[in-house]
C-alpha cells in the first residue's frame, strides 16, 4: 500500500516498460500500430492519476506526495497526454515510423524524471528527477536526425543543459557545505543569509533559469525551439517549463522562504528583464516557432510576478497560470503543428489569409494568442489578472505597470498573427486540408480549456485549497 | 430572474443564431431581429426604472443581482443599473440598431461582421450594468477588441495601420486601469475586512490620499484613452475614417462612451479627493481637446475625419463636464454623451450612405446632392443643426447644461475654461455650415450624380431611429435629465462631501 504513494510515477513506469517489451516484438511493420493502444493506455494512467489517494513521505523524506504535488502532476499529464495527441499526425511519417516507440518512451521518461522533481524531499532528489527530465529531452530535440536544425537542437540542448546543471549541483553543494544536509525541511532552518548561502542561491537561480529559459539564460531557446520537430518544442515551451516553475516556486516558498528578501530582488529584476527582451524579440520574428519561443520567454517573466508576491494568493496563481498556459501554448502549437506537417509551413507570412480557407484552426488559433495576450473572456485575462493582483498585493505597482505595459507589446505581435490570418490576403493561401482526427481532438481540449478554466471558477478555488502550508 | 441579464443573454443568443443561418439574407434577418428584441428590452427596462422610481423605490441601485463569482478574491458578479446607466443602455440598444439597418448591403463574411458586431454590443451592454470593477473590466476588453477585427477586415484606406493602432492605444489605456483598479481593489479595505471590487463598497470607504493621487491619473487616463481625452486622442481620427460604417456609428457613438462613463463611475466616484487635487490637469488638457477638435475638424476635407474630430470635441466636452463636479454640469456631461452617441452615429451612418452613392467622401467633390437624395440630405442637416447646438435638438440641452453648470464656479480658472470650451461651439457651426453649404447645396457638379437614388428602405430605418432620437430628447428632454440627475446623486453625495 505504501507504493500507492509514488502511483503517478510508477504506473508510467509500467507503460514505459510495456512500451519497451512490446517495441522489442513488435515487427517493423506494424510499428505504427502501438499508438492508439499507447495513447490509451497513457489516458488511463491520466485518469487514474485523478482518483484520490494516500498522500506522505517514503525513503525517509526524500520522496513526498501532497495533495499539491498530485495536483501539480495532474496539470503535467493533461497537458502531455494533449501532446501526444498533437504528435500522431508526425510520427506518422514515413521517416518517423521506425521510432514511434522510442518517442513514447523518452518523452514518458521526462515526464517520469519531472513529477520525481515536483515530489522531491531533497535536493539529491530534485537533481535526479531534473536530470531525467532534461537528458531525453535532448534525445528528443534531435529526433529528425536527418536534418541539420535538429540534431544542431539537440546538441544545443545537450550543451546547455550540461552547463547549467554543473552550475546548480555547484549552488547545492554550496548549500549542503553550509547547511550539512540536501533534505529541504533541515535546508529550511539552516538558510540565513550567510554569504555563501547567497553565492549559492544565485548559483542554484541560475541553474533554474537556464532551465524556464529566463533572461540573461535565454539564448540557447530561440535555436532550441526552431530546430526540435514542432511537438518537442511544444513540450519544451509548456510542460518542461511549467514543471520547472512550479518546482522552482515551491522551492522559493519553502526552502528558501526565510530568506525571501534575498531572493525578491532577484526575481523582480529577471522578471522585467524577460517580459521586456523575451517580447522586444518576439516582435521580430517570422518564423512561427521562433515566435513563440520568445513568446514562452516573455510569459515566464509574467510568472515571475506571481512568484515574488510569497503568498497564497501567488502560489494558487501561478499553478493556476501554468494551467491556463498549457493550454493556450498547447493550443497556438497545436495549429503551427498540423499546418507545419501537412504543409511544411512555418513562417507567419504563409499564414496570410488563412482564415478564407481553414476557419476552424484559424479561430483556435486566435482564441490561443488572445489567451496568451490576456484577452476576455478565454483564460489567459483570468491568470494575467490575478499574477497582476498577486503582485499588487505587495504593493509593487511600478512592477505591475511595467508588466501590463508589455502585455500591450505582447498583444501587438499575436495581433501580427493574427493580422495575417484574418486580415491580410494572399494569392497562394495554405489550401483547405482536414486535419486529423487526434490532432482536432488535442485542439478541442484546448478550446475546452481556455473557455472553461477561466469562467468556471471553482477550478480557481479546487487549486487555491491545496496550496500553502506545503511541508 | 432580472431582466438585466436578457440584456447580455438576447445578444449570446442572435450570434448562436447566426451560427445557424445560411446565406447573407438570414444572416441579416437573425442580426436585425436579435437587436430589434434589444431594443425593445431597453425600453421596457428604462419604463420599468422609471415607474419603479415614481413609484417611491429610491435605492441607490435598480435590479440588483449579486452572485460570488472568484470567492477567494472576493469577485462578484454584480449587476444593477441606476438612472444613469439605464441612460447609457438605452443609447446602445438604439444605436446598435441602427448600425445592423446601415450595414444592411454588407457582403464580404457578413457572418463574421454581425458576430464581431452584436459581441462587440454585448461587452459594451455588460459594461455598463456591471457593478463590479472585475467584470466591468473584463466586458470593458470585450467590448474593444472586436474593434480590431472589424476594422482590418471590413475597413477601408490605412486599415491594417488604423486598427493596430486603434487597438493598442484603447488596450494601453485599459493596461492603465487594470492597474488602477488592483490599486482600488488593494485599497478596498483599510480596516483589515475583506477586499473587494464591488463599487458601491468602495465608494464607502476613505481610500488614503496618497493612494488617490498616484491611482486617480491612472484611471483617468486609461478611461480618458476611450473617451478621447487629448493628447490621447490620435487612434480617434484613423480608427473612425478606416473603419466601415457601422463600426464607426458604434464606436462613435456608444465605444466611446464608455471612457466617459468610467471616468465618472470609478475614477471620479471612487478617488473623489483625488479628482479634487488634480482636476485642473484635466480640465485644461479637456478644454484643449474641445477646442483642438473643433479646429481640426474645419481643417479637415474628408467626411469621416471631419466627424471624427467633431467627436473628440465633443467627446473632451464630457469628459470637461464631469470634472466640473457639480450637479448640473454632469448631468449636461450624461446628456452629452447620449446625444453626441445618437448624432454621430447618425453622421457616421448618413456618410457611409453618401459614400456608397458618390465613392467619394472628400467634401469638396460632391455637391448639390440635396437635388437628388432629399432624405438623406435633410437627414444630415438635422443631424448638423443638432451637433452645433440649435434648440430643439438634444445638443442644445446638453451643451446648454454643462456651460450653465460649469460656469457656476465662481473662480477665474473655471470661468475662463468655460469660455474657451464654449467658443468651440462657433467652430463647430463654421464647419457643420461649411459641409452642408458645400456638399448638399449649389449645382451638380459630377454627372453621375444625377443617377443617385434617395435612401432605401433600411436606410431610411435606420436614420429615422436616430433622429427620432435626437428629436425626443431635444423636445423633451426633462424625464431625460431628471432620471440622469438621480442617478448621480450618490456621486455628486461623495464629492460635497471631499470638499470639506
Amino acid at each position: 500500500m505504501l507504493m500507492l504513494i509514488m502511483r503517478h510515477e510508477l504506473l508510467l513506469v509500467l507503460i514505459t516498460v510495456i512500451l519497451l517489451l512490446v517495441e522489442i516484438f513488435l515487427p517493423a511493420d506494424r510499428k505504427q500500430k502501438i499508438i492508439l493502444p499507447a495513447l490509451i493506455l497513457f489516458g488511463v494512467v491520466m485518469i487514474l492519476g485523478f482518483i484520490p489517494g494516500p498522500t506522505g513521505r517514503l525513503f525517509g523524506g526524500m520522496y513526498i506526495t501532497t495533495p499539491l504535488t498530485l495536483l501539480m502532476k495532474n496539470i503535467l499529464t493533461v497537458g502531455v497526454f494533449i501532446v501526444f495527441l498533437q504528435s500522431v499526425d508526425w510520427l506518422k511519417k514515413e521517416e518517423n515510423r521506425e521510432k514511434i516507440s522510442e518517442y513514447f518512451i523518452l518523452l514518458l521518461s521526462t515526464l517520469i524524471g519531472m513529477e520525481y522533481m515536483l515530489s522531491s524531499g531533497d535536493f539529491l532528489m530534485f537533481y535526479l528527477g531534473l536530470e531525467l527530465a532534461t537528458i531525453p529531452l535532448a534525445a528528443l530535440a534531435a529526433f529528425e536526425r536527418f536534418k541539420e536544425k535538429s540534431a544542431e537542437a539537440g546538441v544545443k540542448l545537450i550543451f546547455t543543459s550540461a552547463l547549467s546543471s554543473g552550475i546548480l549541483l555547484y549552488g547545492l553543494s554550496m548549500i549542503y557545505g553550509t547547511v550539512g544536509t540536501l533534505y529541504f525541511s533541515d535546508v529550511v532552518n539552516g538558510i540565513n543569509g550567510a554569504p555563501l548561502q547567497i553565492l549559492a542561491f544565485i548559483f542554484f537561480f541560475a541553474g533554474m533559469a537556464f532551465k524556464i529559459s529566463v533572461v540573461p539564460f535565454h539564448l540557447w531557446t530561440a535555436d532550441v525551439y526552431e530546430g526540435a520537430p514542432i511537438n518537442i518544442t511544444s513540450y519544451l515551451s509548456v510542460i518542461s517549463k511549467g514543471a520547472a516553475v512550479m518546482i522552482l516556486t515551491i522551492l522559493l516558498f519553502t526552502v528558501f522562504s526565510k530568506v525571501a528578501i534575498m531572493w525578491k530582488d532577484v526575481v523582480y529584476v529577471t522578471a522585467i528583464l524577460t517580459m521586456t527582451i523575451g517580447n522586444l524579440f518576439a516582435m521580430r520574428q517570422k518564423n512561427l516557432k521562433r515566435f513563440l519561443a520568445f513568446s514562452s520567454i516573455a510569459q515566464a517573466g509574467f510568472i515571475f510576478l506571481g512568484i515574488i508576491g510569497q503568498s497564497q494568493l501567488g502560489m494558487t496563481t501561478v499553478i493556476y497560470f501554468v494551467l491556463v498556459y498549457i493550454f493556450s501554448n498547447l493550443g497556438a502549437f497545436g495549429v503551427v503543428a498540423v499546418i507545419s506537417n501537412r504543409t511544411g509551413k512555418e513562417k507567419i507570412d504563409d499564414y496570410d489569409g488563412l482564415y478564407r480557407t481553414n476557419p476552424m484552426l484559424s479561430l483556435t488559433m486566435m482564441l490561443a494568442l488572445f489567451s496568451l495576450a490576456g484577452i476576455p473572456p478565454v483564460a489567459g485575462f483570468f491568470g494575467k489578472f490575478f499574477l497582476f493582483a498577486a503582485a499588487a498585493q505587495q504593493g509593487l505597482y511600478i512592477l505591475v505597470l511595467i508588466a501590463v505595459l508589455n502585455t500591450i507589446i505582447s498583444l501587438y505581435y499575436y495581433l501580427l498573427v493574427v493580422k495575417a490570418m484574418f486580415l491580410n490576403r494572399s494569392d497562394r493561401p495554405i489550401e483547405y486540408f482536414k486535419s486529423d482526427g487526434y490532432s482536432r481532438l488535442g485542439l478541442a481540449i484546448c478550446i475546452a480549456g481556455l473557455v472553461i478554466i477561466g469562467i468556471y471558477s471553482p477550478i480557481y478555488e479546487f487549486i487555491n485549497q491545496f496550496t500553502f502550508g506545503i511541508y | 430572474m432580472n431582466i438585466l441579464f436578457l440584456l447580455i443573454i438576447i445578444p449570446v443568443l442572435t450570434i448562436i443564431g447566426i451560427l445557424f443561418t445560411g446565406d447573407n439574407k438570414q444572416v441579416r434577418v437573425v442580426s436585425a431581429i436579435g437587436m430589434t428584441f434589444q431594443l425593445i428590452l431597453s425600453a421596457i427596462i428604462i419604463l420599468w426604472f422609471l415607474a419603479e422610481r415614481n413609484a417611491g423605490n429610491t435605492a441607490e441601485i435598480l435590479f440588483a443581482s449579486n452572485y460570488v463569482w472568484y470567492e477567494t478574491l472576493n469577485i462578484h458578479f454584480f449587476i444593477g443599473v441606476d438612472g444613469v446607466s439605464v441612460a447609457m443602455i438605452g443609447l446602445t440598444s438604439i444605436v446598435i440598431f441602427a448600425g445592423i439597418f446601415a450595414s444592411w448591403d454588407m457582403d464580404d463574411l457578413p457572418r463574421e461582421f454581425f458576430i464581431s458586431l452584436i459581441l462587440l454590443s454585448a461587452g459594451v451592454f455588460g459594461f455598463f450594468i456591471s457593478l463590479d470593477l472585475f467584470t466591468m473590466f473584463l466586458f470593458y476588453e470585450i467590448a474593444v477588441i472586436p474593434m480590431y477585427l472589424l476594422i482590418g477586415i471590413w475597413g477601408s484606406g490605412p486599415r491594417h495601420y488604423s486598427a493596430m493602432k486603434l487597438t493598442l492605444m484603447l488596450m494601453g489605456g485599459s493596461a492603465l486601469i487594470l492597474v488602477g483598479l488592483l490599486g482600488l481593489y488593494f485599497n478596498s479595505a483599510p480596516d483589515g475586512g475583506p477586499l473587494t471590487f464591488d463599487i458601491l463598497e468602495i465608494s464607502r470607504v476613505q481610500i488614503p490620499m496618497n493612494a488617490q493621487l498616484f491611482f486617480f491619473p491612472l484611471l483617468f487616463v486609461g478611461f480618458g484613452v476611450l473617451g478621447a481625452l487629448f493628447p490621447f486622442h490620435t487612434w480617434s481620427p484613423d480608427g473612425h475614417a478606416s473603419a466601415p460604417t457601422a463600426v464607426s456609428m458604434l464606436h462613435a457613438g456608444v465605444l466611446m462612451k464608455l471612457g466617459g462613463y468610467g471616468c465618472y463611475r470609478v475614477a471620479v466616484f471612487l478617488l473623489p479627493e483625488g479628482a479634487h487635487e488634480l482636476a485642473w490637469i484635466f480640465i485644461i488638457l479637456t478644454a484643449i481637446g474641445v477646442i483642438y477638435g473643433a479646429l481640426g475638424a474645419i481643417w479637415q476635407k474628408d467626411l469621416k475625419y471631419i466627424n471624427a474630430y467633431s467627436s473628440v470635441s465633443h467627446c473632451a466636452l464630457v469628459l470637461f463636464a464631469i470634472l466640473m463636479f457639480n450637479e448640473t454640469a454632469m448631468t449636461g456631461a450624461i446628456m452629452q454623451m447620449i446625444s453626441h452617441g445618437i448624432m454621430t452615429a447618425l453622421f457616421f451612418a448618413l456618410i457611409g450612405m453618401i459614400y456608397g452613392r458618390t465613392h467619394t467622401r472628400y467634401v469638396n467633390e460632391m455637391s448639390g446632392l440635396m437635388k437628388v437624395m432629399p432624405f438623406l440630405a435633410v437627414a444630415y442637416v438635422v443631424g448638423g443643426l443638432a451637433s452645433l447646438g440649435l434648440p430643439g435638438f438634444s445638443g442644445f440641452v446638453a451643451e446648454m447644461t454643462i456651460f450653465v453648470g460649469a460656469f457656476q464656479h465662481p473662480d477665474i480658472f473655471h470661468r475662463v475654461v468655460t469660455l474657451i470650451a464654449a467658443s468651440s461651439i462657433v467652430a463647430t457651426a463654421v464647419y457643420i455650415l461649411r459641409v452642408v453649404g458645400m456638399m448638399l447645396f449649389g449645382k451638380i457638379n459630377n454627372p453621375d450624380y444625377e443617377l443617385i437614388t434617395d435612401a432605401k428602405w433600411y436606410e431610411r430605418l435606420s436614420t429615422g431611429t436616430l433622429i427620432f432620437g435626437i428629436t425626443a430628447i431635444g423636445i423633451a428632454p426633462l424625464w431625460l435629465s431628471n432620471m440622469i440627475t438621480a442617478g448621480l446623486g450618490p456621486v455628486i453625495h461623495k464629492l460635497l462631501l471631499s470638499m470639506n
